[in-house]
């Protein structure tokens, strides 16, 4: 991702998940690192597509989230025309082409323009409304970057799990019966 | 290689994994093959748990991490025949595909079949469309076998509970877990309407159980792996075949071919995980991959049946939601499912009434689950964007102030629902993916209906603020949520068990009538649906066959008071 991408893709989030509406923005949360992270998870070994188990440490135990489980040969293959598209790479292409993430962030914030840090917050909304395809998949990248485990590069300090009251993981602590059966 | 055991075992699920654990019990040796990878069980010590499965929503729900993954092992969809090869591409009705199959993500409630659910067609009579027939064997013949894998996989909950339940010869291994607390509330409201709600009986540990600890309500238990173990199945029954040393477990190896010599199976072609191929010779083969993978690998492996493939049946899923803005229901504390009912699947003079307005000669309903909110992803995708996010999430409406009822309604069985080969799609093995025709029927369309208002009733009297009704599959009617690729993981059907051969894929035991030496042990053999999950009755079927390949005798049920002590040393 070239520093403008970067720069859109930050903009692009923090107009979904706004800093001052009673919860934390995007950029707080590091959403747009969760998304920069899962499109380049092939540059780190193993690549970041499975944190590991069974605990994180917060709430005991090991941090085992932080050693990301190894792929095998299926699962690379599965993940890098995920990402990576097919690239006219016959071992990929066996129902025909795949369009990666990588290639579908490239189109998408191209599609906000290159003014899009630019241009008023309104401004910005609209263009993110004119497509759906990019916006819906911004937005479960997003929602993933807010509301999933820390361990994948957002989620930062657990920020999107405090602010609405949920803990997230809670291996090996659990809940008692009595949090359970309680009001 | 060849020759390499007594049997070979093609799929470890629940099904899988039974007949591995009486075999090996009798002395046979068995190769348990898996085309997916293994994360339940330390590669160590096949009798630990592998330490990968966690509380982690991306892991288990965005990322595929227990499979199949759509890009690489893709099913196709279409809803009939009219609308051409197929409409969708990519995850139809998956099951894991991983050591452990579908009880790994399973949230562990396990009933029994009623009586009347094996004599369908004798108790109720025929439907329109539906191949409706009894099964070739009933209740008290399994009855043994149910009560043998409920100790095996270490079931709780409490007998008499329900009032429309199947006799039982013993109580249950193990006393009821802790009841959520939006199912205390929702099972209050259903008794003042007039229904029966009971403890679900759930294969997740209430106590320290047969080496595995007793669950610790981390809310992580429908689509994720079971960090502690506490989920039994299929991991109890794994464990004990592997701790025998006559088991050999084959993981990210792919099946493609059943080879045969007239009415023999003379062994199996695979691929190995660098996509190699071999060959193993078998004396037996079990095929256990599921009733979408099963007719699937028997297609591949050319056998021909006009029954083959047909009669799929998903459990059509009535989905009524209430929202409770007064109440915290945190319902990510607790077994995701602690409570049910059954009184859609019980006929009264209102539901026959019913079912003669819609033109039917009768319908049933299925297994209600009481069920809560979302976890924080999924609920946030719900959410709006923008502005408005933050207090919405913090709101917590899809979280904590919503109750919900999932009906898993009985469907019929129709030749037209099947699995057949795609004649295009492949995986990235090169091999033909499954396609699904599947479409529900006027039973399942005007019991959902029926039954849904009910339901809806319930969250009244609960207190619902208001209540939104939905349906998987989709239909034009709810508006919402109108998919028509069925969400359900009950996959059923396809390869039917009865006595006649030219209208059953396989015989009362399971085995292939055309193949002397093969042996279907999953929900494929079975021959209505029921609307209770399917993974007991299959585990129980599976066990009765391979005491009937070993000539031996199921152990029966586990003795004494429910409520004593169950370790290890008393139960096994």
């Amino acid at each position: 991702m070239s520093e403008q991408e970067y720069a859109t893709l930050r903009a692009a989030c923090q107009q979904m998940m706004p800093s001052g509406t009673g919860g934390p923005g995007a950029d707080e949360a590091g959403v747009a690192d969760y998304i920069d992270s899962f499109l380049g998870a092939f540059t780190f070994d193993p690549p970041r597509i499975w944190a590991g188990g069974p605990t994180s440490g917060r709430h005991g135990g090991a941090a085992g989230f932080a050693d990301f489980v190894s792929l095998s040969r299926l699962d690379e293959l599965a993940w890098r025309m995920r990402i990576e598209g097919s690239q006219g790479e016959p071992e990929r292409e066996f129902n025909g082409p795949v369009i990666g993430l990588q290639q579908r962030y490239r189109d998408g914030l191209a599609a906000l323009g290159a003014d899009f840090v630019e241009v008023d917050g309104k401004e910005q909304r609209r263009r993110l409304r004119a497509d759906d395809a990019f916006r819906e998949l911004l937005w479960e990248h997003c929602c993933e970057g807010m509301y999933g485990a820390p361990e994948y590069g957002g989620n930062r300090n657990a920020i999107g799990w405090s602010y609405i009251g949920v803990e997230g993981d809670v291996q090996p602590r659990g809940y008692s019966d009595a949090e359970v059966s309680q009001p | 290689m060849s020759g390499a055991a007594d049997a070979i075992i093609i799929g470890s699920g629940p099904g899988g994994a039974t007949v591995a654990e009486v075999l090996t019990r009798a002395g046979w040796s068995v190769v348990i093959i898996e085309k997916g990878r293994n994360h339940l069980l330390d590669p160590t010590d096949l009798t630990r748990p592998a330490g990968d499965y966690s509380n982690d929503e991306i892991k288990f729900i965005s990322r595929y991490f227990l499979g199949p993954d759509p890009l690489t092992e893709p099913r196709a969809f279409r809803r009939n025949a009219g609308e051409g090869e197929h409409t969708h591409v990519g995850e139809v009705n998956s099951i894991p595909t991983t050591v452990g199959g579908g009880g790994t993500h399973a949230d562990g409630k396990v009933p029994r079949f009623r009586e009347e659910d094996f004599r369908l067609h004798s108790a109720y009579g025929p439907q329109p469309g539906a191949h409706v027939e009894d099964w070739p064997l009933d209740y008290a013949e399994l009855e043994p076998f149910y009560a043998e894998v409920e100790r095996a996989i270490g079931v709780a909950g409490r007998a008499g509970a329900n009032p429309f339940a199947a006799w039982r010869s013993g109580p249950y291994p193990m006393p009821p877990g802790a009841p959520m607390y939006g199912a205390v509330l929702s099972s209050a409201a259903a008794e003042k309407v007039g229904l029966h709600p009971y403890e679900a009986p759930t294969a997740a540990n209430s106590i320290a159980y047969d080496g595995r600890p007793a669950c610790n309500n981390c809310g992580f238990c429908a689509f994720f792996g079971c960090p502690i173990h506490a989920k039994g199945d299929p991991v109890a029954l794994l464990t004990k075949a592997m701790a025998t040393g006559r088991a050999q477990l084959m993981s990210e190896t792919f099946v493609s071919r059943i080879i045969t010599d007239g009415r023999r199976a003379t062994g199996v072609e695979y691929l190995d995980a660098d996509g190699a191929t071999h060959t193993m010779d078998a004396g037996l083969v079990v095929v256990a991959g599921g009733a979408i993978e099963t007719p699937r690998l028997l297609l591949l492996s050319g056998l021909e049946h006009p029954a083959l493939g047909r009669h799929l049946m998903v459990h059509f899923q009535t989905i009524v939601v209430g929202h409770f803005p007064q109440l915290d229901l945190h319902p990510q504390k607790g077994r995701s499912v602690t409570h049910v009912h059954d009184d859609a699947m019980v006929q009264d003079d209102a539901a026959r009434a019913a079912a003669a307005e819609a033109g039917l000669p009768w319908f049933r309903g299925g297994l209600v689950e009481h069920s809560g909110g979302g976890l924080p992803i999924m609920s946030a995708r719900h959410s709006p964007w923008g502005r408005a996010h933050a207090q919405a999430m913090i709101d917590g409406d899809l979280r904590d102030h919503m109750w919900a009822f999932i009906m898993q309604g009985e469907d019929l069985p129709y030749a037209t629902n099947k699995v057949d080969l795609s004649p295009s799609v492949r995986d990235a093995r090169g091999y033909p993916v499954a396609r699904v025709t599947y479409e529900p029927g006027a039973h399942e369309l005007a019991a959902s209906k029926y039954h849904g208002k009910i339901l809806q009733a319930v969250l009244e009297e609960m207190g619902a603020g208001y209540v939104i009704h939905t349906s998987s599959p989709g239909v034009s009617y709810h508006g919402v949520g109108a998919t028509p690729v069925p969400e359900s993981r009950h996959v059923i059907g396809t390869a039917r068990m009865g006595d006649n051969p030219d209208t059953a894929v396989c015989d009362r035991w399971g085995r292939v009538h055309a193949w002397d030496n093969v042996v279907v042990a999953d929900s494929s053999v079975f021959v209505t649906a029921s609307g209770y999950g399917p993974t007991l009755t299959l585990v129980a079927l599976a066990a009765r066959a391979a005491h009937h390949l070993a000539d031996t005798k199921p152990t029966g049920p586990v003795a004494g008071d429910q409520t004593g002590d169950a370790s290890p040393t008393a139960t096994t």
